[in-house]
């Protein structure tokens, strides 16, 4: 039965010591325990929260790249083919200015030869005009003589000039 | 929520079985011990005293004044410790236990000390004046120290053969209360309260330095101590406070916290069975007792209103209202009870099954030298193997002793949804 009934020296002492525990470990230990713990599972869960964030900002980074890269290939390609475009352009028109200045050219060079040829023309018909009148000098002063026999020497000789 | 029933379920029925074999065990020493006594009173004088185990286990669980370490040649060496008595005709008296002599003696305050002159007569049991103070002479009996007295002029108060000779009276907190000249209380720093006072030393150290660990580690990995404990805060916060007493925990996280390690370190003390420690604290009903009180008081301070309905005015047909409000109180304080002895119970069975274990050798050992050496065997295994199952049990019962105030508390503190 005694092992049962508190003493009351033993009770006293324990309700002294277990108070005086308490409220020193209280004041002193739990407090800046607990809220050190509480301190360090908050910095843990932002660090985490934090690393989580920085890795979605990368991988949005990533496809930012991707569509710039994807955006610049498609503006190069754009390029080339205006580029392209242009030559052809370019190339054609020089063609087509060419083959005018040709046909310019050529046209002229026919004109004057053409000119040519008439200035030509004339001064064969001059020349052969003289050349008659020279060829009508020299039969007149040997065929003077032979009325008719000149007459008709100056039809054929006309004749056989031929105008071509 | 169902492992979390599952799990205190199965605690129940393990502390059950404990609390079984404790009873039982306890009844068989107590029985024993009875026996013990009145051989022992017959044989008081015999030349070789006879090894009684349920002595020698009540002697090393109950709480004592001195620190009895062994016996050499028949004489104990013990350490002696204060005792501490106001008593209400010489105030404060303190002296040192070895002034008892291993009971043989009594210490007697000086004669010159200017005493009232009181003391009470044998015959009428009201204490009336005489000649001399009945607490001027202390003496141990049956482990208490009382106040004795003779009524014989010149008595020898060096050398008591027997207490029959003059009055004794125990220490009563009624009498000092109600100032009943020649009453004194006992607050003696006894074998438990120097075992209580180093623990509550040891706690205030280790918590003390780990809080400084803390503050010099701000927001790093927690170091050494620190680090082995730091489960255990979390253990506490995670898995007592958190579920059991769900939104405000935080105000009671320090009460459960020095409750768990206060019990904890008393039962690791208590498996330690050399000087300092080795005393059965958390095995004595007046620790236990003022745990319980404590969460008692604290569950109610802070009990709602849904709490208190549920007491007075439970949801019940209006006629069951005497029956259930009654039930009700009941269940309400039987919660400490049970707090108490289970706690004291399991820790008192370990230590009674342990020193009964080693009592067996003894036993043996006076049939004859060799049935002694073979049992040593079997009981040094087995007490080896039931120290281990003390180290579980040690801290089962800071567990189960928390996690059931925390439950308590969180019963009162529920709100109504």
């Amino acid at each position: 039965m005694e092992l049962v009934t508190p003493g009351f020296g033993l009770l006293f002492w324990m309700v002294l010591s277990f108070t005086t525990v308490f409220i020193l470990l209280k004041k002193y230990a739990w407090g800046p325990i607990l809220t050190m713990i509480k301190e360090r599972e908050d910095t843990i869960e932002k660090a985490l929260l934090s690393a989580e964030k920085a890795k979605a900002e990368m991988a949005a980074l990533t496809s930012t790249n991707e569509k710039l890269l994807q955006e610049a290939r498609n503006e190069r390609d754009k390029m080339l083919k205006e580029a392209a475009a242009t030559k052809d352009a370019i190339i054609n028109e020089a063609r087509a200015k060419a083959s005018e200045e040709a046909t310019r050219i050529i046209t002229k060079g026919r004109e004057e030869i053409k000119n040519d040829k008439m200035a030509a023309i004339v001064e064969l018909k001059n020349q052969v005009g003289s050349l008659s009148l020279e060829i009508a000098e020299k039969l007149l002063k040997k065929q003077l003589d032979n009325q008719d026999a000149q007459k008709d020497l100056v039809n054929r000789e006309l004749e056989n000039i031929k105008l071509n | 929520m169902m492992l979390k029933a599952a799990k205190i379920k199965g605690f129940k029925v393990l502390m059950g079985v404990l609390t079984f074999v404790a009873i039982f065990g306890f009844q068989a020493f107590s029985n024993t011990e009875h026996g013990a006594e009145a051989h022992a009173e017959a044989a008081e004088h015999t030349e070789k005293e006879v090894f009684k185990p349920g002595d020698m286990i009540l002697d090393h669980i109950k709480d004592s004044y001195g620190w009895h370490i062994a016996d050499i040649g028949g004489h104990p060496i013990s350490i002696p410790l204060p005792v501490i008595l106001i008593t209400k005709d010489n105030g404060l008296v303190v002296f040192s236990s070895s002034a008892f002599n291993h009971g043989h003696s009594a210490y007697t305050l000086g004669e010159t000390a200017n005493f009232k002159g009181l003391a009470f007569r044998r015959d009428n049991q009201g204490y009336d004046s005489l000649d001399v103070s009945l607490t001027s002479h202390f003496v141990l009996k049956d482990g208490h120290v009382v106040s004795f007295r003779s009524p014989e002029a010149g008595f020898d108060y060096t050398n008591i053969h027997n207490l029959n000779e003059g009055i004794t009276r125990e220490a009563s907190v009624m009498d000092f209360f109600n100032g009943k000249n020649g009453s004194f209380i006992d607050i003696s720093i006894t074998k438990n309260v120097f075992s209580l006072l180093l623990a509550v030393g040891l706690l205030l150290f280790v918590f003390l330095s780990i809080a400084k660990a803390y503050t010099n580690t701000r927001g790093k990995a927690p170091k050494g101590l620190q680090s082995f404990m730091e489960p255990l805060i979390l253990f506490i916060r995670d898995e007592v406070a958190k579920p059991s007493i769900g939104h405000g925990y935080e105000k009671f996280l320090p009460y459960l916290l020095t409750v768990f390690f206060f019990i904890w370190i008393n039962n690791m003390m208590g498996l330690i069975p050399v000087f300092p420690f080795g005393a059965n604290v958390t095995g004595n009903i007046a620790v236990t007792l003022v745990l319980a009180i404590f969460t008692f008081v604290l569950t109610h301070i802070n009990a709602k209103k849904t709490y208190w309905k549920h007491i007075f005015l439970p949801d019940v047909p209006g006629w069951l209202l005497p029956l259930m409000i009654p039930i009700e109180i009941f269940g309400t304080l039987i919660k400490p009870v049970v707090l108490t002895l289970r706690l004291f119970a399991n820790i008192t069975a370990g230590h009674i099954i342990v020193l009964a274990f080693f009592s067996l050798i003894f036993i043996f050992g006076a049939m004859a030298p060799v049935a002694g050496f073979g049992v040593s065997i079997v009981s040094v295994a087995f007490t080896i193997f039931m120290n281990f199952m003390e180290l579980l049990v040690a801290f089962l019962q800071a567990y189960v002793f928390t996690l059931l105030s925390a439950i308590y508390i969180g019963m009162a503190v529920e709100e109504h949804h």
